[in-house]
């Protein structure tokens, strides 16, 4: 069973490391134009499989199929794919037009088509001034660039990209995510990303993996991912988010209520369908900050749950202020207030209010 | 590119410290270098005495002598030997050297160890034992002639293969450890993108690493060529009377024939041709990657 629109095909993907299990069964499958990112911690095993990918690592189990071909065997010069490295790997001793060059080059492209293909190759990044100048010669973005430009000249079925933008600086990063995002669209072609970095793989694709100990946790849009996490690690991972961990006390059809040794008051959730949740089960419930409300009301408003809290601390970050409001001894939840509300500017360490959210905005995992 | 350090008091003073620091080292190499050398050309243009001394008067003589076809032709076999010694060292140490710079770092240790081991022993002592190893009589051929590999036994030493074979066995670790050390710097992730981009291993070799190690191989090449032209030892013992090289030359004219002039006029034709070659070779190699730029 080979799925033909897929561009990538892993199925069980083992490495070991020694001991270790770098990869533990991992099965994925990236569609064909899509752009795609492997997101974990460092040692997630995320680099494993893009190197598993590119040739460079050999699993010990599974496969990888690329365009519904088996690479089993198959050498790195021989894979219809490009990895852009981490640290770019510009031939030093090349210029920035030889070094576009060489793929083609060594594939016996005719000199005219190399030629033209080069050209087209470094106007897509935006480089064609810069053709006679030496790797050192550029700035780290240059670079990056010529290394980009190095592996889509080739017209490769996938492109990789090892932790792409790591080694840019704050400003110059946020701008080539919306670039990357800009040349995978003109390039037509899929791109597999690996990084650490959950800003970076929330903007750019289509969809993410996110990984841990050499497993894959979870894989869907960025947006099921922020809002629908699968587990604590993924929504701790993916943003900040509130916890409150409680157990089930009383299941009224859809609805159920959660007592949480950890803080005052009892709250009410959704039953998630496909968690089998009765009485008695531990239950984590997540809040995502910017779903939070402070009020010092009484009275909330229809749906809303609450729970009585302190104010710790007041973050000022220009946009808007984080509240860390303290619910239980040990439960410090963050909360995002837009810096549009006069109303709640006036709140200091010490004040007493309650802590509001729509029963819908609650993610309910079962422990 | 290279910001240079602002200039200020505290850097106005750091050349002072620098040339006393340079002082010793500039003392030795004038005493023991530049003078003899001055030396050296001053007697080439001196005539040489009916029993041997030095007649100080100028004269070509001793150069005009040189242009005799006896001198040009141990000149030239002494440049074959020597280059046929830099080419075997090359193509035996750079495999070598690769190996090591690609190896663990504890293996790297130790093999590097075992490339300088044989300076540990004097250099006559070990060509004496090449000299055990290549007569006739000798290890090599005792052992081919048990194995039935040969039916007589060959004659190798006093041969110009003989004088090869102990120069490379010389020379050979002044190849592999500067090999190594540019070697050791070539960035594997460079060889990765190459095999990436499409690369045979064989292209990967003469597109990335030997353009990346071409200053180590340089380096390695010199320091080969350059005292194997000069050996006299080596020639001496292995080569006998047959393989003269222009060390023992000039040796000879020294302490045998007593001219020391003619001797001298050697010397400082066999400087200037090594000077002369590490121009040409410089300004080749540079030329060379200028032309790559520009295409």
């Amino acid at each position: 069973m080979v799925d033909q629109s897929a561009s990538i095909d892993i199925a069980s993907l083992v490495k070991r490391h020694g001991a270790t299990l770098a990869v533990d069964h991992v099965s994925l499958t990236v569609q064909r134009g899509e752009f795609f990112s492997l997101l974990g911690p460092s040692g997630a095993g995320k680099t494993s499989v893009l190197r598993m990918i590119a040739g460079f690592e050999t699993p010990d189990e599974g496969t990888i199929r690329i365009d519904g071909r088996s690479m089993e065997a198959v050498p790195p010069n021989r894979r219809p794919v490009n990895l852009v490295f981490q640290s770019y790997a510009l031939f030093p001793h090349m210029t920035v037009a030889q070094n576009v060059a060489f793929g083609p080059t060594m594939q016996g492209a005719p000199r005219a088509d190399i030629t033209s293909r080069v050209r087209l190759a470094l106007d897509m990044v935006k480089l064609s001034s810069k053709e006679e100048r030496l790797p050192s010669q550029l700035s780290g973005g240059e670079q990056q660039r010529v290394a980009l430009a190095r592996a889509l000249v080739n017209r490769p079925s996938v492109l990789l990209l090892d932790e792409p933008l790591s080694a840019l600086d704050q400003q110059l990063r946020q701008e080539m995510q919306v670039e990357l995002k800009s040349i995978q669209a003109r390039a037509a072609c899929t791109f597999v990303c690996v990084t650490h970095h959950q800003e970076e793989a929330l903007t750019m694709s289509d969809r993410v993996a996110v990984m841990h100990q050499g497993r894959v946790l979870q894989v869907g849009s960025p947006q099921d991912l922020y809002e629908a996490p699968g587990s604590a690690f993924v929504a701790r991972f993916i943003g900040v988010s509130n916890e409150l961990r409680g157990i089930v006390r009383r299941i009224d059809g859809e609805r159920a209520i959660v007592h949480s040794p950890e803080c005052v008051g009892e709250i009410q959730i959704v039953l998630p369908l496909h968690l089998a949740i009765q009485v008695g089960s531990p239950v984590t419930v997540l809040i995502r900050p910017e779903r939070l409300r402070l009020s010092t009301a009484v009275q909330g408003l229809s749906g809303e749950q609450s729970l009585a809290a302190s104010v710790d601390k007041v973050l000022y970050s220009g946009s808007d202020r984080r509240y860390l409001v303290r619910l239980g001894e040990h439960v410090v939840w963050n909360v995002r207030v837009p810096n549009d509300e006069s109303g709640r500017h006036g709140l200091v360490p010490g004040d007493h209010l309650s802590v509001r959210w729509q029963i819908s905005d609650a993610v309910v995992l079962s422990e | 590119m290279n910001s240079s350090p602002p200039a200020g008091r505290a850097e106005s003073s750091r050349p002072v410290a620098s040339w006393w620091l340079l002082g010793p080292g500039l003392l030795w190499m004038g005493l023991l270098f530049v003078v003899p050398l001055s030396l050296v050309l001053v007697i080439s243009f001196a005539e040489r005495g009916t029993y041997g001394g030095i007649v100080w008067s100028f004269s070509l003589t001793n150069y005009l002598d040189l242009l005799h076809p006896l001198y040009a032709r141990i000149l030239g076999q002494s440049i074959l030997l020597a280059a046929v010694t830099t080419v075997l060292c090359l193509i035996m140490g750079f495999p070598l050297a690769y190996y090591i710079a690609r190896t663990t770092p504890r293996r790297q240790g130790i093999l590097l160890l075992l490339v300088m081991i044989p300076f540990w022993t004097n250099f006559l002592v070990r060509t004496y034992a090449w000299m055990f190893i290549l007569r006739t009589e000798g290890l090599l051929n005792t052992l081919l002639l048990k194995l039935g590999v040969i039916a007589t036994p060959i004659e190798l030493l006093y041969s110009n293969t003989a004088v090869v074979i102990g120069l490379v066995y010389g020379y050979l670790p002044f190849m592999v450890l500067p090999l190594y050390v540019a070697l050791e710097q070539v960035d594997r992730t460079l060889v990765e993108a190459a095999w990436d981009l499409y690369a045979t291993r064989w292209a990967i070799l003469w597109r990335i690493i030997v353009p990346l190690a071409r200053p180590g191989i340089m380096a390695g090449c010199l320091l080969v060529f350059i005292p194997s032209l000069g050996a006299f030892l080596t020639p001496d013992l292995l080569g006998g009377a047959r393989s003269m090289m222009v060390g023992n030359l000039i040796q000879h004219e020294f302490l045998v024939a007593r001219d020391w002039p003619l001797g001298a006029a050697i010397s400082c034709l066999l400087m200037l041709f090594v000077m002369g070659m590490m121009r040409w070779l410089l300004h080749a190699t540079t030329s060379h990657s200028r032309q790559e730029d520009a295409s």
